[in-house]
């Protein structure tokens, strides 16, 4: 072991390597390419599951949404094809049956699923738009970016039926001036007045939603379109380690017995489950991630066959200099050692530089897709993997090592003197 | 220094043996100049070999200096090749990559001697024979004689016991031949022992004592009056 941290065995071995630069720099390659493969497939495969968690980082990912449609089964009495229609109070009772929902809010939309959009005036401008009424705790489902000095829907709004709103990007752009501030000031919906609290930024919080939405409290807008009990859809959250497959199921059997219909009836109720397809998207993207493990570890061990195969070539030139070395007193030990630690020395460095290369090209692919839709963010390597990695490649390097040490051993240097 | 008493090598060549060396005694006091001399397969480099713990014999004695030499294995043997001998090849064996002076360094790093001090005493050696300018030129940029002269600052380097050369000037023209055969010469009156293998007549008898080798057995041994190589240089 002493051997190892004596600095002349070090020189001696830098002087091997660095002078035999062709071949050096071809056994490099091998290790390099193959740690510069996995590097950039692992980033890559992060960067990928890092984009898909950041696009729906703005809704909670176990929603889901869920609507009444008509009954397709006779039941209790009921004929086949009876419309049904949620009602607000519906939600309370989801909420008190099914443990495993956090929010539950129940929605009325008009212009969004039929019907004509609202009529919306401001002064000599006006525009259709969708209206929906929402309870103040859609905001803890779908995270609501309001523009600064704007607020969303409060509870006060909610009890006292205001007429307040809160308008899209692109609804202010079209009712106000571009320096005139929107807060406070008045529009016309369906010839009420609706004073402005808030104008929110655009993110993909639900299936549909647009840029130029008009958000009223949930009560105004049951007095304003005359819905009385009755709800559009609800939207919910679930808690995050529940299984949205299994509250899918429970919201639907709950809504069909408060509805009186057929508990096999699979058309009555509608429902949209994010929650199961952002699993399926993180079940894929966990799988991309497991694959670019294997075919990295695949490449890396190619890469270290690769130079346990230069080395092997290269002790049979190199058998005359190792005889040398021992005509002049190099054990065997010593032989041995030199092999091998070129051979993990070389792995290393080709490694490290491997590292560094992917790194950079990680980040490149990064600043490209910066401005971009593609699903890709910050990709990162974790530093275990990059350790573990290097360490396989040590290990590797050292066994694949040991076969051309052995064989620079097992020739008599008298033979290898011989030898023309 | 060396004692040798009825050594006998047989190589295996298939099915039947081929008796190289047949009962060798043979005696080198310390300071002599020794030319072993023979025709090919008279068996003088499988001698040399067993000498310079390269080959070991199968049957018979053999004391370098007093210690014993058997039971070697090849940690032992290497250690004491690197302690008690040093050798001169007919083809040089300098290590290609590595300059005059690392070449001549080279044992000394076996004996893990810093670097430093190493290179110094390389360049003592090389000073030696007369090559400190050409001490960091890579042996393709030295002659034929050039070279051999590096490869006995090498053997001389870590002040062995025994010089062994195995046809030493095999590779170089005449000229070259005297001049390496002159620094042998000079060496061997500082008192070093050296044994010479060589089949070229002039050669022998530039050494003190000659004796002649034929099918494994010792025909002839003298003592010869020295040849100065210098006279025909």
């Amino acid at each position: 072991m002493r051997f190892l941290f004596d600095k002349n065995t070090w020189q001696e071995i830098f002087g091997s390597i660095g002078k035999n630069k062709t071949r050096t720099i071809i056994t490099v390659i091998g290790v390099l390419w193959g740690i510069f493969i996995y590097i950039v497939l692992a980033g890559a495969s992060k960067g990928l599951d890092n984009g898909f968690e950041k696009n729906f980082e703005t809704v909670a990912k176990n929603s889901i949404w869920a609507w009444s449609q008509s009954t397709s089964m006779p039941y209790a009495g009921y004929k086949t094809g009876r419309s049904l229609r949620l009602k607000v109070g519906d939600a309370q009772t989801l909420q008190n049956r099914i443990p495993e929902i956090q929010y539950i809010a129940p929605v009325n939309t008009k212009g969004v699923f039929g019907g004509a959009a609202a009529l919306t005036v401001r002064g000599l401008k006006s525009n259709s738009y969708p209206v929906y009424g929402y309870f103040p705790v859609i905001a803890k489902m779908a995270t609501q970016k309001i523009y600064d000095n704007g607020r969303f829907i409060n509870d006060d709004d909610e009890e006292q039926a205001r007429k307040v709103c809160v308008i899209g990007e692109r609804t202010q752009q079209e009712l106000f001036e571009k320096d005139e501030d929107p807060i406070g000031g008045y529009i016309r919906v369906e010839n009420i007045y609706f004073q402005v609290v808030g104008v929110h930024k655009f993110t993909q919080t639900t299936p549909f939603g647009t840029d130029g939405d008009i958000y009223i409290p949930f009560t105004t807008f049951k007095k304003l379109y005359n819905t009385g009990d009755g709800a559009q859809y609800f939207t919910i959250a679930a808690f995050d380690d529940a299984d949205v497959v299994q509250v899918e199921k429970d919201i639907k059997s709950v809504l069909k017995s408060i509805h009186r219909v057929h508990p096999d009836d699979e058309r009555a109720f509608g429902a949209f489950n994010l929650g199961e397809i952002f699993n399926k998207i993180m079940g894929f993207a966990n799988g991309l991630t497991f694959v670019s493990l294997i075919v990295g570890l695949a490449t890396i061990l190619a890469g270290v066959i690769g130079i346990g195969n230069i080395l092997l070539i290269s002790v049979k030139e190199r058998t005359k200099e190792l005889g040398i070395r021992r005509a002049l007193g190099a054990t065997p030990k010593e032989v041995r050692t030199l092999i091998i630690l070129e051979s993990v020395f070389l792995t290393m460095i080709a490694g490290i530089i491997g590292i560094i290369m992917g790194a950079g090209v990680l980040s490149l692919i990064n600043s490209l897709t910066q401005d971009t839709d593609f699903p890709y963010t910050n990709p990162t390597v974790p530093i275990p993997l990059v350790i573990g990695a290097l360490l396989v490649m040590v290990v590797l390097g050292t066994l694949i090592g040991l076969i051309p040490a052995q064989r620079a051993v097992s020739i008599k240097p008298i033979d290898a003197l011989r030898e023309e | 220094m060396i004692e040798i008493k009825n050594l006998h090598k047989s190589y295996k060549m298939g099915s039947n043996a081929l008796h190289v060396l047949k009962g060798i005694d043979f005696n080198v006091d310390d300071g002599e100049l020794v030319a072993i001399m023979g025709s090919s397969g008279s068996g003088k480099s499988t001698l040399l070999n067993i000498i310079g713990m390269l080959d070991v014999a199968d049957e018979g004695e053999y004391i370098l200096d007093g210690i014993p030499i058997k039971n070697l294995n090849e940690t032992k043997a290497a250690n004491y090749r690197n302690k008690f001998l040093g050798f001169i090849f007919q083809s040089f064996n300098l290590i290609n990559y590595k300059t005059a002076l690392e070449n001549v360094a080279l044992p000394l790093y076996y004996q893990r001697m810093p670097r430093k001090q190493r290179q110094e005493k390389a360049m003592k050696y090389l000073d030696q024979v007369g090559l400190k300018e050409w001490s960091h030129h890579l042996p393709s940029e030295l002659s034929g004689g050039q070279k051999q002269r590096v490869a006995i600052a090498r053997a001389m380097v870590a002040e062995p016991k025994v010089l062994l050369a195995d046809e030493l000037t095999g590779a170089l023209d005449s000229t070259t031949s005297y001049e390496v055969m002159d620094l042998i010469q000079k060496i061997n009156d500082l008192g070093n022992t050296i044994l010479v293998v060589t089949h070229e007549v002039d050669i022998a008898h530039m050494c003190k004592r000659i004796v002649y080798l034929k099918d494994g057995v010792i025909i002839k041994d003298e003592k010869v009056k020295q040849v100065k190589a210098l006279a025909h240089v």
